[in-house]
């Protein structure tokens, strides 16, 4: 229904504090949703992430920093290896990774931002907290 | 020899050599990987050697696979030794020290060499090619031993211009000379050609195209360079960058066939078989024209690599070709542009926007109504939409208004792709 509380969510999840009045108030870094909104007409849905089995962003990513996460299956990029050369997102057909944030202390952060599952959460925030249960998260096999 | 214990050779330890060994230790934990290098180092990611001159990472970020990855994947790995023969008829590889190496299955992943052109003074110090971790590392301490602050780049294909993009970080007056008139002119077409000289020459960067260096001049080390038309331009470094070519030395007395590079087949071996190829040494196949092209970039040697190392270890995997694809950040102004771009025949349709006000530029090429290239200059963000479409050969005449716009998405796709896209599990190919 495009409430966009999913990316709401999101943002604050992956902000410094995870303090919703802290990144709104302007206090800190308010990072990108990791999760996109694509809505036309009574149209719309969430989109991050699809954790893809043969991901094209794991065969074009130069520096080693996207990597699929043992254990989980998840497909991760270590930040401190990104040197933001955009080729993920070239080659991401979802187009769901997207440009690190621009900050009021920090031009551009060359890092690429992509959905992280929400490493230590049990399930992702977008899923928890869509109030229509449209967003989900499944294994498939 | 039984099956458990197939000897794998690997000559090259780069792109397409490392994504051999993934995908050979999917299929067979026993048998034995040899990788042989030339290079010195132990893994490193090319495409950061720029990155690396330009002090943006460090020596230790250069590896772009963990320190175990040879240990854990069980590889044998032979450094500073070139494979100077190899013997079809024997199965073996003999190295520049003398020691044969025999193999069962047998991949070449060689890469390129840059192309040096006979330029009079080209063998001063001061002068490099920029391909490898040495070469960053030599003109670093080029840099910082003779204090350089100009610098000369010939050629502005794609690795030019990363160079270029380096050199300018370090505050250096770098001068471009080009033989075509354009730069990145295999993949950019002329509008970005022109969006990207603007924005080089208001950061204080020297263009010259349709010009070359006749002679590069000075007392032991480069003091000088002189262009074809006449003209002088003071230099402390010079690096020449006009292109590389695939390095098929190797099989040059056997009966593997080559063109510009090593012919591969859907399965990336050669005609000689249980010999594969794959990444800049190899012509496998265009994905948009489909005969056999050489597509230098990281993304096709990845790929090739891992098709190869399934074939190789058994699991037979096609090849449905590549695009060239490239993404270039000058001046703050990212870039992407892949598949054809530059087309001038009627059976192609265009479509563009340039907005001169943010300075963003996107270009599509059709044909028959299925994308074959795009371009974004500016504004880059989910770029990788089109990639899909390309690959998947959707026929876009239901959406083709929206191609452009901004905010293309998903949402802009016909109803069953998108479905099959938002609600399948990934992985295009
Ligand atoms: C400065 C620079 C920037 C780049 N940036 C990008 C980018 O942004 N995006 C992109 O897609 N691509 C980029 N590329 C291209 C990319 O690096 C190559 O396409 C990729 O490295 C190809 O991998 P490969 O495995 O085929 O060969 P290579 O990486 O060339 O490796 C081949 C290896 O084989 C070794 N070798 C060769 N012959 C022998 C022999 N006879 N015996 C033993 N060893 C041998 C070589 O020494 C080398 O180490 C860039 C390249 C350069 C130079």
């Amino acid at each position: 229904m495009g409430c966009r509380l999913c990316e709401v969510h999101c943002l604050v999840q992956h902000s410094k504090s995870k303090d919703i009045i802290k990144v709104y108030k302007g206090k800190e870094p308010k990072p990108v949703p990791r999760v996109i909104v694509e809505e036309k007409g009574y149209l719309s849905f969430a989109l991050q992430c699809r954790h893809c089995e043969e991901a094209p962003c794991l065969e074009a990513c130069p520096t080693g920093a996207m990597y699929r996460d043992k254990k989980t299956g998840a497909v991760l990029c270590d930040e401190e290896k990104c040197v933001g050369c955009w080729m993920c997102i070239m080659v991401c057909p979802f187009g769901v990774i997207a440009r690190g944030q621009e900050t009021a202390d920090r031009e551009q952060t060359k890092i690429v931002s992509k959905c992280d599952l929400c490493i230590g959460e049990e399930t992702p925030v977008c899923v928890k907290n869509c109030p229509n249960e449209a967003i989900v998260c499944e294994e498939i096999e | 020899m039984s099956s458990d214990n197939i000897r794998y050779v690997i000559v090259g330890n780069s792109a397409g050599g490392t994504a051999a060994i993934e995908a050979i230790r999917q299929c067979d934990e026993k048998g034995k990987i040899t990788v042989i290098s030339e290079e010195t180092y132990f893994n490193y990611s090319r495409p950061l050697i720029s990155y690396l001159l330009a002090k943006k990472v460090t020596l230790n970020d250069m590896p772009y696979r963990k320190r175990e990855f040879y240990k854990d994947n069980d590889v044998e790995l032979i450094l500073g030794a070139k494979a100077e023969k190899l013997v079809t008829e024997d199965k073996c590889v003999i190295l520049s020290g003398g020691q044969k190496v025999p193999f069962d299955k047998l991949l070449l992943a060689a890469g390129g060499t840059p192309i040096v052109p006979k330029i009079k003074g080209s063998n001063l110090d001061g002068v490099f090619t920029f391909t490898t971790l040495a070469d960053a590392l030599k003109i670093e301490e080029h840099i910082n031993n003779h204090k350089v602050k100009k610098a000369v780049v010939l050629g502005a294909g794609l690795i030019g211009l990363k160079a270029t993009e380096a050199l300018l970080e370090l505050k250096m007056e770098v001068t471009i000379v080009e033989m075509s008139g354009r730069i990145l002119s295999t993949t950019f077409d002329e509008k970005t050609s022109s969006i990207m000289r603007t924005a080089l020459e208001k950061r204080g960067c020297g263009l010259f195209t349709g010009n070359t260096i006749t002679a590069i001049e000075g007392e032991n080390k480069i003091e000088q360079v002189i262009l074809k038309n006449g003209q002088k331009i003071p230099a402390g470094l010079a690096i020449i960058a006009i292109g590389v070519k695939s390095n098929i030395e190797l099989v040059n007395e056997t009966p593997v066939k080559t063109n510009r590079g090593i012919l591969a087949d859907e399965f990336m071996q050669t005609n000689v078989k249980d010999v594969y190829a794959a990444g800049d040494c190899c012509e496998a196949k265009d994905f948009l024209s489909g005969a056999n092209h050489p597509i230098p970039i990281w993304p096709a040697a990845v790929r090739q690599g891992k098709i190869a190392g399934f074939n190789m270890a058994g699991s037979k995997k096609e090849y449905r070709g590549s695009f060239a694809m490239n993404s270039v950040e000058l001046c703050g102004i990212p870039t992407i542009s892949m598949g054809q771009t530059a087309v001038e025949e009627k059976d192609y349709q265009v479509l563009q926007r340039f907005d001169a006000e943010k300075n963003t530029y996107r270009k599509i090429v059709l044909k028959n109504n299925r994308i074959v290239g795009a371009i974004l200059v500016g504004n880059i963000e989910r770029s990788g939409i089109y990639t899909g479409l390309i690959k998947d050969r959707v026929d876009t005449t239901n959406f083709r208004e929206q191609l452009l716009g901004e905010d293309f998405g998903l949402i802009s796709l016909p109803e069953e792709y998108r479905k099959h896209l938002v609600t399948g599990n990934g992985g295009v190919f």
